[in-house]
């Protein structure tokens, strides 16, 4: 146990960290010192190169040059397994857990408690459930199969497994992504109790806030390289956002305000109307009017049934009750593909297993949903694809140098540029994007926020989706508030509208209107 | 456990760019066979014209990997959408044995009209044979290793019912034209194999079939939300595969002019997925290459003359095929790939030691 007030030695030592990825450096002439006591939190943008940082500590991503040490002794990273070995434990971005496995066994693999005869299964089931209780998950079964959980869940299921060895280093890459607020401040108590016992933790985040709740220290990269190192006690957060992008921080400011000018204008005529749409156990039936022109926002916490609404009205899940209707007439969506040929189009929240192809270019990729709309006879030449592929390149700052390479390589926020290009490539009437922001850094942001105010101003009927309700008060016109899969109201934004005013809309439904016991 | 993201390993220049194509190894070894049997037999690669033919080994490499060519290129794109179809022998069986039947109780087995009819309802068969593994898949939702493991196993049996448990034979010219004949100095059955084979790899590759096809076999979830038919797809390509197999049945029964349930093609099924390996298509799904699998198709056809050119029994076919195989995926796979560049890199230079 290091005491908190000397700055100990460090424990992980990186310098000179020069890694490359199919010709391009990645990153250059890095140096990390991560110190018992103390999170260090990593930022930047998305390409940045704070993963290829990770994976260069815990071995999964080849060094060209550069040392790394531990406890002062170099070592060549080999394997995640090393690592941990080595006390050195990590959180992946997406969870990589096994959904078919124990909730107890994704926990505890590789360190079930042993005897002298095979494993004892009852102590491994208790220590999981330990690392869970941590986490506050005391009422998830370790018995039940991983694949039942909540995305969230699953998160905290894999911050579990890395902290069930106590760990000397604890690297968490975007743990808090999938989490809504109470969940995610649990997890940074956690943190702060692990730091207190002298562990030393690296933490990426794209929440500036919880950056700033739970570090010390701050460590800032852009384009592969360190550009700035702070205590975070010393550092304004307009200063750390500008060494992050650049620039920019005033566009923010002044999307927010040309889009409240647009609130006043007239919405258009009501394109598609969902009435008592609703699906048993999934969502309560639910009325919802988009308007020609308007950004309807869909707020509520994770679970509330905003991602359900969205489904059910996209044809990517079927209801079972209520009607759908579409330019005044009723319409039954029976695919995706089917609310396609309407131009209702959805990206999913989930970017990698129902987003991006990961093995198909980036050009493939935008053309997708087009071609599929098209039929496989009629193939887009390569002229129109040209086309296509060119109109979203400036529009959502893409690299050309990116179109040919699979789409897998890219970092998360091109694949959700990416993604938009494909859905945008259909010339939707209906765009209905859940969670597009999510996980990627403030320029791409700004970038899909952007794009999202123009369309609207094209005349697209628009559905934004957000865990961050600032984003979502910044470009909504309209916001239909969920809660515990009901509907429970709709604001009209405008200047008295704020975070706090849908904060408190939830907080005081006490759902007497009371969805069915049967879940 | 280990690293598995290393960088590809960097061989300079053309000769790095040729050695590293997916499908130089395949050709190396198809290469290879033939100069092994040049070297036995000198006349091995000659072809000569007699009444009208073209007569020489290669040419019957070409006749005889006919109906493993068409079995390949439906399991190819079965795999591509990470799908495998095992029934293919059992179709191959049923559409023989269905088409002789029928010849053989026709009135006039020698008219050309019983010969298209009988290929006609042999074909609509095994496209709805397709169809119904298909439908088990894409609709009810059976993994494909199983759905068609139950066609596999009843298939021979609907054969025998078909054939009544007897080898049935026929006499029918026209019949045997599609397996024996020759038609511009080329046998007939690698006309129709090597033309249905191109059709379909133009078809992938100038239409959008292709990039679905890799999509749905990629991410099938993220395919559909993007508005591809996943369903129609994996339907569509099981189908197909049916269709070609019932094709290949055709030829192999037209070839030996007789039905036999339970040997008509046996164990093609396990040919077919090693020449779609050999060509380098995983099966995981995905990316897929037609140009391997004709590649892959042609190095077992080779093999298996080659062991009875050399005088061994064809009873050990399957134990050269098995070294050809391991030779070949060997090549292929990245770990031995990688091992190879570094011990080529590491004798010029050695400063990647550590500091």
């Amino acid at each position: 146990m290091a005491p908190r007030t000397a700055p100990a030695d460090p424990v992980v030592e990186m310098y000179g960290i020069t890694v490359e990825r199919s010709g391009t450096r990645v990153l250059d002439d890095v140096d990390l010192l991560l110190r018992p006591g103390e999170v260090h939190a990593l930022m930047g943008e998305n390409g940045a190169g704070k993963s290829t940082l990770i994976g260069a500590l815990t071995g999964t991503v080849p060094i060209l040059a550069g040392d790394v040490l531990v406890d002062g002794a170099p070592r060549t990273p080999e394997s995640v397994a090393r690592s941990r070995a080595e006390g050195i434990a990590t959180v992946f971005q997406e969870s990589h857990l096994s959904p078919h496995l124990t909730v107890a066994e994704n926990v505890m693999i590789g360190h079930e408690v042993r005897r002298w005869f095979g494993i004892d299964w009852s102590s491994t089931r208790e220590r999981a459930s330990a690392a869970l209780a941590a986490l506050g998950l005391e009422d998830v079964d370790p018995r039940a199969p991983l694949e039942d959980l909540s995305p969230a869940t699953k998160q905290l299921v894999a911050v579990a497994r890395a902290i069930v060895l106590e760990p000397r280093v604890l690297v968490l890459d975007e743990p808090t992504s999938s989490l809504d607020a109470a969940e995610a401040s649990r997890l940074l108590g956690v943190v702060r109790r692990l730091r207190d016992q002298g562990a030393a933790v690296l933490f990426v985040s794209h929440f500036l806030e919880q950056v700033f709740e739970v570090s010390d220290r701050l460590t800032v990269l852009r384009g592969g390289r360190v550009v700035a190192e702070y205590r975070t006690a010393e550092v304004e957060r307009a200063e750390l956002i500008s060494k992050m992008i650049g620039e920019d921080i005033d566009a923010l400011q002044a999307l927010h305000s040309e889009r409240l000018s647009h609130h006043y204008a007239q919405p258009g005529e009501v394109t598609l109307r969902a009435a008592s749409l609703g699906r048993r156990g999934v969502l309560e039936p639910t009325d919802v009017e988009l308007s020609r022109g308007e950004v309807v926002g869909f707020a509520g916490l994770r679970g509330s049934g905003r991602t359900e609404l969205a489904r059910l009205m996209s044809g990517v899940e079927r209801p079972d009750r209520g009607e759908l209707w579409f330019d005044g007439a009723r319409v039954q969506l029976r695919s995706p593909g089917a609310a396609l040929r309407y131009r209702i189009a959805m990206s999913s929240e989930n970017l990698r297993d129902d987003g991006i192809v990961a093995g198909l270019t980036v050009r493939q990729n935008i053309v997708l949903a087009l071609q599929a709309l098209r039929g496989w006879t009629r193939p887009l030449s390569r002229g129109e694809q040209d086309a296509i592929v060119d109109t979203y390149l400036d529009a959502l700052r893409l690299s050309p140098d990116d179109l040919d390479r699979p789409a897998g390589e890219l970092s998360g926020g091109t694949q959700q540029k990416v993604l938009l290009a494909r859905l945008l490539a259909t010339r939707p009437h209906v765009l209905i994007l859940d969670e597009p922001t999510r996980g990627i850094d403030i320029a791409a942001k700004l970038d899909i926020q952007r794009r999202v105010a123009r369309l609207a101003g094209e005349g697209v009927a628009v559905v934004f989706i957000s865990s961050e309700l600032e984003e979502v008060v910044r470009l909504s016109d309209r916001i239909v508030v969920l809660k515990d899969r009901e509907k429970i109201g709709e604001l009209s934004n405008g200047p008295g509208v704020t975070v706090d005013t849908i904060v408190e809309m939830i907080a005081a439904d006490t759902g007497e209107a009371g969805p069915d016991a049967e879940g | 456990m280990s690293a598995t993201s290393a960088p590809p390993p960097r061989t300079a220049g053309r000769l790095g760019a040729v050695t590293s194509h997916t499908l130089f190894w395949p050709v190396v070894a198809l290469v290879a066979l033939l100069a092994a049997n040049t070297i036995f037999r000198p006349s091995f690669l000659s072809v000569s014209v007699l009444n009208g033919h073209l007569f020489g080994s290669p040419i019957d490499i070409l006749r005889n990997c006919a109906p493993l060519m068409l079995v390949a290129l439906g399991m190819t794109l079965v795999i591509a959408t990470r799908g495998i179809d095992l029934s293919v022998g059992a179709v191959v069986a049923i559409a023989g044995a269905v088409a002789l039947s029928f010849i053989a109780t026709a009135p006039e087995p020698e008219a050309i009209g019983t010969v298209l009819t009988a290929i006609g309802i042999a074909l609509v068969l095994s496209l709805l044979l397709g169809v119904w593994n298909g439908f088990l898949v894409s609709v009810v939702g059976v993994q494909p290793i199983i759905a068609t493991l139950i066609l596999m196993t009843a298939g021979r049996g609907i054969a025998m019912l078909i054939t009544q448990g007897q080898i049935t034979t026929v006499t029918s010219a026209p019949f045997k034209t599609l397996g024996a004949g020759f038609w511009l100095g080329l046998p007939v059955a690698t006309l129709v194999a090597f033309g249905v084979f191109g059709l379909v790899s133009f078809l992938t590759r100038r239409t959008a079939l292709g990039m679905l096809v890799e999509a749905v076999g990629i991410n099938p979830s993220a395919s559909r939300l993007a508005g591809v038919q996943a369903r129609t797809i994996v339907w569509t390509v099981f189908a197909l595969a049916g269709l070609f197999s019932g094709l290949a049945g055709l030829i192999l029964a037209s070839n030996v002019m007789a039905a036999d349930a339970n040997n008509a093609g046996l164990f093609i099924e396990l040919d077919a997925i090693l020449a779609v390996v050999i060509g380098g298509t995983s099966l995981a799904g995905g990316k897929f290459s037609l140009s391997g699998t004709f590649v892959g198709v042609l190095i077992i056809a080779t093999l298996t003359l080659t062991v009875t050119n050399l005088g061994i029994s064809p009873l050990v076919t399957p134990l050269f095929k098995a070294l050809v195989v391991a030779a070949v995926t060997l090549a292929q796979s990245p770990v031995v790939r990688r091992k190879l560049a570094e011990r080529a890199v590491r004798r010029p230079s050695t400063s990647k030691a550590v500091a």
